[in-house]
């Protein structure tokens, strides 16, 4: 066993209930070896919804939350709320995240509050058996969808950004080593940091979307189909665009405007409504 | 290096093989755990120990550590 | 009820009454949504957070506002939220969540006229039942119905008391009747110290977040370390068993039942929430306890033309069972005090639904439902004719 994951994971819960060759054990490194180098293990939480993403930090020797499907996010911002000084890490995949919660998904962003989102993208829904996800390319032939899907997929990482969060990557598994850079990046940001992670799911994903259930085809197929995309780049058309999308420090966190704007409130009333 | 494989972790999905820039992993006859058939790491002399098999193995069954041989 | 009465006398209504008490019993966090006829609730929370150092937040719908409630239970964090009929529906999730993983919890549920958007502005009791078996699975709940803007502050205290002991959600079950209404009541200074220690009967890990315990919350039935056993039928029929088990074993700690006038009494009322209103005045007509009773019946006998100035239902011993703790619902403790009635009588605000349960308890008596619909309260008068109508004059 690897050394780093002996640390950090629950020993007697293993083996993962992961197929062979899935992108999550691949998160689960990056997201241990992150927090490792960050040195945070005792004050970091994670949230979970439901789905086989949620499960990457229910085998965690943390403090973990495995909660209800598409409500990761609220779970995750009470206890943000409650104990604003620690971090929290919320993992949902697309169904998880675009779906079910894409409400909570749009009021965070609009919030900018501190949380780090790793939204794993596996373009489909792997635990229920290989179902149309909102994320799930065109023409892909689903459970759900058996002559082709035809609904736009949404992009997790643009749409974070159009909502309003401040830190946004995106990365597949095939680039673990950014991942795990993003990752603490996200986790020291101060505002909602969304990291999209492209993940391979051999069994249903690569059936139905990759055309070959071979996890290292795939993770290939993930690393040349991949552009890693910098500040003033054009973006190649036809690849999944990599990298730091956005990065925006001038916006205020949540919790600090609310603070800011409790104590100007305290401050008018104590001078007896007069404000200078 | 000293690279070893969990048998009671790896479920032989095969990345390590194809992911190794110095093709370290080759299939052996050895079978881990769930009766799958595993990596070897054979040619472990080429390894550089850059860890992409550490970190790309989704079941964390790869360690990879610095052999440490008293020179003296 | 059990709290010593000292403190100041205000004037609140049943809502601001809800918020001070849950900032008396020390809620720290709120999260909710307006919904008419629970606004003042969410409105004063935000303002009362404000000076007790507490968080408020107004989240985007009902389930986020209970989901984050428990997010910040876990966080170490007294939290409660407040909704109406179509929010409570919302809620239903995140509440079976709540039941299994533990958590404590408050909900409190201003009942309006339903269904759907309903009656938005009306009271009910329609949602006796899904407070009860509104998310999916066997999970046992407590609900408390206040019935008076006093018992509303006592009964929040006290749901911040039962959640923490049994570490499950408690609704506080409330009506608009009694949510709008403003009355004299004793509010107390300060905050009151709940204890939130180890439960031997609660299964799950209890350990809040950040407290170097490693706790893993998971909403698969899980053994006390939080490992899932939802995969193992003999362990997960145990958890199931266990979490149901903590409620109706501490049934007699839980329960609360008031008596008016039963010693002698073979024909009884049970009501609940703000029926128990007229029917204690029913029963106190009928009794000829009150000064106005007389009034009132003169009033009566004009109206059907009847010339008698004697009380015309003093042959009736009628008495009152007023239930606060309705779910659980408490059996025994009702069918000792019920034991000699010959009538039962279940006014209630909506088609007939606790009337279920009371008839499957008492088989012995002849249990009647009075059910009202529409929004409107029962008259304490609308009561006894409906009690001489089965029972008989006197003549």
């Amino acid at each position: 066993m690897n050394r780093l994951m002996e640390r950090y994971l629950r020993l007697d819960y293993l083996p993962t209930l992961f197929c062979p060759g899935c992108g999550n054990g691949i998160i689960q490194y990056a997201t241990i070896a992150a927090i490792d180098k960050l040195r945070l293990r005792d004050d970091i939480a994670c949230v979970s919804g439901i789905g086989c993403s949620s499960w990457i930090p229910c085998y965690f020797n943390m403090d973990v939350m495995h909660t209800i499907h598409g409500r990761a996010l609220a779970f995750a911002q009470g206890l943000k709320l409650a104990r604003p000084v620690k971090n929290v890490l919320v993992f949902t995949g697309d169904g998880d995240c675009l779906a079910i919660g894409g409400n909570h998904l749009l009021h965070a962003c609009k919030r900018n509050i501190n949380l780090t989102v790793i939204m794993v993208n596996n373009h489909i829904y792997g635990m229920t058996g290989g179902q149309k996800s909102p994320a799930t390319p065109l023409n892909c032939k689903t459970k759900t969808s058996s002559w082709g899907t035809y609904d736009e997929p949404i992009q997790g990482a643009e749409l974070a950004i159009n909502l309003g969060a401040t830190y946004v990557a995106r990365w597949t598994t095939a680039h673990p080593v950014q991942l795990q850079k993003s990752i603490e990046a996200g986790i020291k940001h101060r505002g909602l940091s969304f990291i999209e992670v492209i993940s391979q799911c051999p069994t249903q994903s690569g059936k139905s979307v990759y055309g070959s259930k071979d996890p290292a085809y795939i993770l290939n197929y993930l690393k040349e189909n991949s552009s890693i995309y910098k500040e003033g780049m054009e973006h190649l058309e036809g690849k999944i665009k990599c990298g730091v999308l956005w990065h925006d420090n001038d916006r205020l966190e949540y919790i600090e405007r609310m603070k800011g704007k409790i104590w100007e409130y305290v401050e008018t009333k104590a001078l007896g409504g007069y404000k200078q | 290096m000293r690279i070893t494989v969990d048998k009671n972790y790896c479920k032989g999905c095969g990345i390590c093989l194809s992911i190794c820039p110095k093709s370290v992993y080759v299939n052996s006859e050895q079978r881990n755990s769930f009766g799958n058939l595993m990596p070897e790491a054979r040619n472990r002399k080429r390894c550089n120990g850059c860890g992409l098999c550490e970190r790309l193995c989704p079941d964390g069954a790869i360690n990879v550590e610095e052999e440490y041989e008293a020179k003296y | 009820m059990p709290y010593a009465r000292y403190g100041r006398k205000v004037i609140l209504q049943g809502n601001e009454a809800c918020a001070k008490a849950a900032v008396y019993a020390g809620c720290k966090f709120f999260a909710g949504y307006p919904i008419t006829p629970s606004t003042e609730i969410v409105e004063l929370m935000c303002s009362e957070m404000l000076n007790s150092g507490g968080t408020f937040i107004q989240m985007e719908d009902e389930i986020a506002s209970a989901c984050s409630i428990i997010g910040a239970r876990w966080g170490g964090k007294k939290a409660m939220t407040a909704t109406s009929g179509p929010g409570f529906t919302l809620m239903q999730e995140a509440i079976g969540f709540a039941a299994v993983t533990e958590t404590p919890m408050v909900i409190v549920n201003v009942q309006r006229g339903g269904p759907s958007t309903g009656q938005p502005t009306k009271s009910s009791q329609q949602d006796i039942y899904q407070a009860k078996y509104g998310s999916h699975g066997d999970y046992e709940i407590i609900a408390l119905a206040p019935a008076s803007v006093q018992e509303m502050y006592d009964f929040t205290i006290r749901a911040f008391e039962l959640s923490e002991k049994f570490r499950t959600p408690v609704v506080i079950l409330a009506d608009e009747i009694v949510g709008h209404m403003r009355e004299k009541l004793i509010v107390y200074s300060g905050e009151k110290r709940i204890r939130a220690g180890y439960r031997h009967y609660v299964l799950s890990p209890q350990d809040d977040f950040f407290t170097g315990n490693n706790t893993l919350v998971e909403g698969q039935l899980h053994d006390s370390e939080g490992k899932r056993v939802g995969h193992l039928p003999n362990r997960s029929a145990y958890y199931v068993n266990s979490i149901n088990r903590k409620i109706t074993r501490h049934i007699d700690e839980i329960e609360d039942i008031e008596t008016f006038y039963m010693a002698d009494a073979d024909i009884a009322i049970i009501a609940y929430g703000s029926v128990s209103r007229p029917s204690l005045k029913a029963v106190k007509t009928a009794r000829g306890i009150n000064v106005e009773a007389e009034r009132r019946m003169r009033l009566l006998n004009r109206m059907i033309g009847r010339k008698i100035d004697k009380n015309p239902y003093s042959h009736l011993n009628i008495g009152l069972i007023k239930i606060n703790t309705v779910w659980p619902f408490p059996e025994k403790r009702l069918k000792h005090l019920a034991e000699k009635c010959k009538y039962i009588f279940v006014p209630e605000m909506n088609i007939g639904k606790y009337f279920r349960e009371i008839e499957r308890c008492l088989k012995e008596s002849r249990v009647i439902s009075l059910p009202k619909l529409g929004g409107d309260i029962h008259t304490p008068d609308e009561i006894l004719m409906a009690i001489v109508r089965e029972v008989g004059n006197s003549e």
